[in-house]
């Protein structure tokens, strides 16, 4: 018989080494998966996690595409974490980013053609102000009548798409576009566009701002009256009261920060990579970013190394779909099988695992 | 614009129709959640059932052995998050966002052969004299067998909860586990048979929208309705017949939204399609925001992790 004991304190140990397991006994699954739609599973695995970054032939191509996948997923990551902390469920990050994009594609559709310095700058405002402010929807609306922010985030996702196809076919539409849909491409207009810092290596802005908020939630998670509280109020949001911790500005914060930051993901993806504002132009950066939050163990050094190795599934999925004939679907849920397997063998960070029953006491 | 064109009677009709998916998988998460267990993963649930249930039915032609199969695959996944939180204890937020993420992918991986297939169409039942009272008839005594099924499950849920003892013992899991323990209740056991029930209430939820709201599979086709039934549990603060009240109120939203997109109606489409889900937030904050009566509803564990000390 089989026995769980709660630990006193989740083990250090095991809450480094569940994230490995959980990826050792997705590789395992998701070859089963390979094998049940007839490739190889050998060859499906090492074509998804080796080959993206020492294959001869592609190699070349898809290292820098690995920052450039990994960049939007932490930034978004990072934010999410530190709601997840505290126990505020922001799962519309995929809204957010879409309006941080249309907010910052806005700001320099309005303005073209101006070439000024000032134009890329006040785009990033933009993206980080309409991410904000897509997330203080839910935050206003938890605070002030208790509604639950789950779902209404979540909603909101349907709507930012509803809005998306509106400015992709009317207001933001290229004029000079032949009549279809889509904006004006971004990295055409060298005042607006996101471009590479170091050639060949895909770091561009977005890149970039993931690392600094990867240290700067490091900092005030560890060092700051702030972080301590968002701890707090997730372990025990009794002993968060009595601390005099207000768990509606740490509501308002917390979702802010998340919509902020995937605000700037959305903004920079569409000015860089993505180009263009499109009709589908988010490709559920926000909802596997909630898989990197928790394959990084709400941690922002985990969030990081989680990051990349989500974007090479990512990069592995296309490539085996490009070789192999592999579904991009099977990526997904391929993803998808990694959260269970993390949140499956969590109890053994929580539990101690005992055989035999317990005497009476 | 053309009023003209919609017709009230045919609206009337078709509200049930597009209610009923929602109402399924809304009154299995009713009692998903009275027995204390939040399970976010409806939307994963739903769009597995949808192509589960459409394969099946389309391979072998029998759109009962679809909607039967789209029960049991529901029922599956839904073991999975049950499996994960109630045996290891996990997290039920993340489990079932996790249900949903890859429930998701997974049906779009089975479906790729499906596009574009039509499945075949599940017999109606005559309801002779019934049928042809005028507008009554048309509206109530058309639909076919799953639209029916749907009402009965709200009839039985409503009296499971209220009238058995094996309700009472649902409901006293859902409020305080602990005591339902220490009572003896295997309350495990009891939240996963309640898990599997709002799974396969899902799945068949989810086949009804792609073998006979659409008819036809498309990725994703679920989009958002398992969310929105989520919102309405909440809506219906926990009651049976409030359930199928706010899942009909979506239907007629939705189809009302559809009728004034073909009437042409001068407002734009994108608002129209963006309705639905508009107008389940306000009713949302309308109803969270009286203060008393959406908290005294809700199950007082509910999503609390259960661990048996003893």
């Amino acid at each position: 018989m089989i026995r769980l004991e709660k630990r006193p304190q989740p083990s250090r140990a095991w809450t480094v080494a569940t994230p490995l397991l959980a990826v050792a006994l997705t590789m395992v699954a998701g070859g089963l998966m390979f094998a049940l739609l007839g490739k190889d599973p050998v060859v499906a695995i090492r074509t998804i996690f080796w080959d993206p970054l020492f294959h001869e032939q592609f190699a070349s191509y898809s290292r820098p595409q690995l920052l450039v996948k990994a960049g939007p997923l932490i930034l978004i990551a990072i934010g999410l974490s530190l709601g997840f902390r505290a126990g505020i469920w922001n799962i519309g990050a995929e809204g957010q980013y879409i309006m941080g994009a249309l907010a910052g594609a806005g700001v320099a559709l309005a303005l073209y053609p101006l070439d000024a310095w000032f134009l890329f700058p006040l785009m990033v405002v933009a993206g980080a102000l309409g991410g904000w402010a897509w997330a203080m929807i839910p935050a206003i609306l938890k605070t002030r009548f208790r509604t639950n922010e789950i779902l209404v985030s979540l909603l909101l996702v349907y709507v930012a798409e509803q809005v998306l196809a509106s400015m992709a076919l009317g207001l933001m539409k290229n004029p000079e576009g032949g009549g279809f849909p889509g904006s004006r491409n971004l990295q055409h207009y060298p005042a607006a566009a996101n471009t590479e810092l170091i050639a060949g290596t895909g770091m561009h802005w977005g890149v970039a701002a993931a690392f600094i908020a990867v240290i700067a939630v490091y900092v005030l998670l560890t060092r700051h009256i702030l972080g301590f509280q968002i701890r707090l109020a997730g372990q025990s949001p009794r002993a968060a009261r009595f601390a005099g911790v207000n768990p509606n500005a740490l509501v308002v914060i917390c979702l802010g920060l998340s919509g902020a930051l995937a605000g700037l993901a959305g903004l920079f993806e569409v000015a860089g990579p993505g180009g263009r504002i499109n009709i589908g132009f988010n490709q559920g950066y926000g909802f596997t970013a909630i898989i990197v939050a928790f394959l990084g163990r709400l941690h922002p050094v985990g969030i990081l190394l989680a990051g990349l190795l989500m974007a090479l599934t990512y990069i592995g999925g296309e490539l085996a779909q490009f070789m192999l004939g592999i579904p991009s679907a099977a990526i997904q849920a391929f993803q998808g099988m990694l959260l269970f397997f993390l949140l499956g063998v969590d109890v053994l960070s929580n539990y101690h695992i005992r055989l035999g029953r317990r005497r009476a006491a | 614009m053309d009023f003209g064109a919609i017709n009230p009677t045919v609206l009337a009709a078709s509200l049930m129709v597009a209610s009923t998916p929602i109402l399924l998988a809304a009154i299995g998460e009713l009692v998903v959640e009275k027995s204390g267990v939040l399970n976010l993963g409806v939307e994963g649930m739903m769009i597995t059932g949808a192509i589960v249930g459409f394969a099946i039915a389309v391979e072998t032609g029998s759109p009962a052995l679809g909607f039967l199969t789209a029960m049991a695959g529901g029922a599956a996944l839904s073991l999975i998050f049950g499996v994960l939180t109630q045996v290891l204890m996990s997290n039920q937020v993340a489990t079932g966002l996790a249900l949903t993420l890859f429930g998701l992918g997974f049906s779009a991986l089975i479906g790729q052969g499906y596009v574009g297939v039509k499945p075949p169409a599940l017999a109606k039942p005559d309801l002779g004299l019934l049928a042809d009272i005028p507008v009554l008839g048309r509206v109530l005594f058309s639909h076919d067998l799953i639209v029916y099924l749907s009402l009965a499950l709200v009839v039985a849920v409503w009296a499971f909860l209220r009238f058995t003892r094996a309700g009472l013992i649902l409901r006293a899991v859902g409020e305080n586990h602990d005591a339902a323990h220490a009572l003896g209740y295997k309350v495990v056991r009891i939240r996963l048979a309640a898990i599997a029930f709002g799974g396969a209430c899902a799945g068949l939820g989810g086949a009804y929208l792609s073998l006979m709201r659409v008819p036809q599979w498309t990725e994703g086709m679920t989009a958002g309705a398992g969310w929105i039934a989520l919102a309405i549990v909440v809506f219906a603060s926990w009651r049976a017949g409030r359930v199928l009240l706010g899942a009909y109120l979506f239907g007629g939203v939705a189809v009302l939204q559809l009728n004034l997109q073909a009437a042409g109606v001068a407002v734009p489409v994108e608002l129209l399609s963006a309705s639905p889900y508009l107008v389940t937030i306000i009713v949302l904050v309308i109803i969270s925001a009286d203060r008393g009566r959406a908290a005294l509803n809700a199950p007082a564990s509910l999503g609390r992790v259960f661990h048996a000390s003893s």
